[in-house]
């Protein structure tokens, strides 16, 4: 599962922060799993119990609280806004797996659904993130 | 806080030698010339992986002929496929033969997810396709992956020259690694960029000859190891290591 590499990625940054922060404990952190990217919630809850279950230590009762960010996507022709959900129905299986693993590709196989263009932007709702982590010194 | 940067380091650190093979003009030959040097190594008993990292135009898959575009087996990541010995990783996995109209930001985003989820293992050499110039993936090369060392490739042109010298001065100004320069398309006996590498106290790595019978063994790995390309090459392969 790929979700384990973003898991993995999550904690390891956790722990780069703490050292910077001084923190000898880190009690909660908050990772935001944007939209377009489509990672499996509770694959990736597993991943992130697992790989703390195999660090221990800084992580000891750390409470992890994933939230679920909407996309938005820009036209930067039109300046039409849409999300990833309007746009899953018109995307086969495969391009909307392809997204999965590397979000970007969202411009390969989508276009504006008002004008058609392929110059977008991804103004939220992109990827995995952590938004807060809380510690003790 | 962007994540994804921070365990790059964990998924290279079982290579030992990352080798990016760039130019600051395209058409030059360097998706050939890394085609090749990962075929070379690859047959003389080494792991090798390839990244291709030219996002724009991905060339090795032609070069090889790679005609199996299924996804990635996932395992804690993605494991890249394994093209005659060589293991290699592409967004044409996730793109198809469909263009990828994708801005600047876009492109650091690309390579970042790449190496971030790319479980390449243990390797010998990693070899890097890289785009021509000294734009998005260049400076991402440089900035995340910090053990890479670069051959540079140019033709025996004064306007491929021109390109090509300020990639250097950028890699020059910045203390990078250069293993040399490889003139790609020799067809007479100027001694541009030998000189060249000369007053800049470059490695001059070597010459390949312009080899007019090349083009038919694109897309067969077996017989571009027998093409007079190779035979010039192994000689640039052997001051490369």
């Amino acid at each position: 599962m790929h979700e384990w590499a973003l898991a993995e990625s999550i904690l390891t940054a956790a722990v780069e922060e703490s050292k910077k922060e001084k923190m000898k404990k880190i009690t909660e952190i908050k990772i935001a799993l944007g939209e377009l990217q489509q990672i499996q919630k509770d694959i990736f809850r597993f991943a992130l119990d697992e790989i703390i279950k195999e660090q221990g230590g800084i992580f000891k009762n750390t409470k992890i609280i994933i939230k679920t960010e909407k996309s938005t996507l820009k036209c930067k022709n039109c300046e039409n806004t849409w999300s990833f959900s309007d746009m899953k129905k018109k995307i086969s299986e495969e391009e909307g797996e392809s997204i999965h693993f590397i979000p970007e590709v969202a411009f390969v196989h989508t276009r504006c659904p008002k004008c058609g263009s392929p110059d977008f932007e991804i103004t939220a709702g992109r990827g995995v993130s952590i938004t807060q982590i809380k510690g003790e010194k | 806080m962007d994540v994804r940067t921070s365990v790059i380091d964990k998924r290279l650190d079982k290579i030992k030698c990352i080798i990016s093979v760039a130019s600051g003009k395209g058409g030059v030959g360097k998706s050939l010339v890394s085609s090749c040097l990962a075929l070379n190594l690859s047959k003389k008993g080494y792991k090798v992986g390839l990244l291709d990292l030219d996002i724009y135009g991905p060339s090795f898959h032609i070069i090889l002929g790679v005609n199996d575009f299924s996804f990635p087996k996932e395992e804690k990541g993605i494991l890249p496929h394994e093209i005659s010995g060589i293991s290699f990783m592409s967004i044409v996995y996730f793109s198809g033969d469909k263009p990828a109209p994708l801005r600047g930001v876009d492109i650091t985003n690309v390579i970042i997810e790449l190496l971030a989820i790319t479980q390449w293992g243990s390797l010998d050499y990693l070899i890097i396709d890289m785009p021509p110039g000294i734009g998005d993936e260049t400076l991402d090369v440089i900035h995340l992956i910090k053990k890479s060392k670069f051959v540079v490739v140019s033709t025996p042109s004064k306007v491929a020259l021109g390109a090509v010298d300020k990639l250097l001065n950028i890699l020059t100004e910045l203390k990078l690694p250069v293993l040399g320069i490889v003139e790609n398309m020799k067809i007479n006996d100027l001694t541009l960029i030998f000189d060249y590498a000369k007053e800049k106290d470059l490695k001059y790595l070597g010459s390949v000859s312009y080899d007019w019978a090349l083009e038919g063994s694109i897309g067969f790995p077996d017989k571009l190891m027998n093409t007079s390309f190779m035979k010039d090459f192994e000689k640039v392969v052997e001051k490369i290591m």
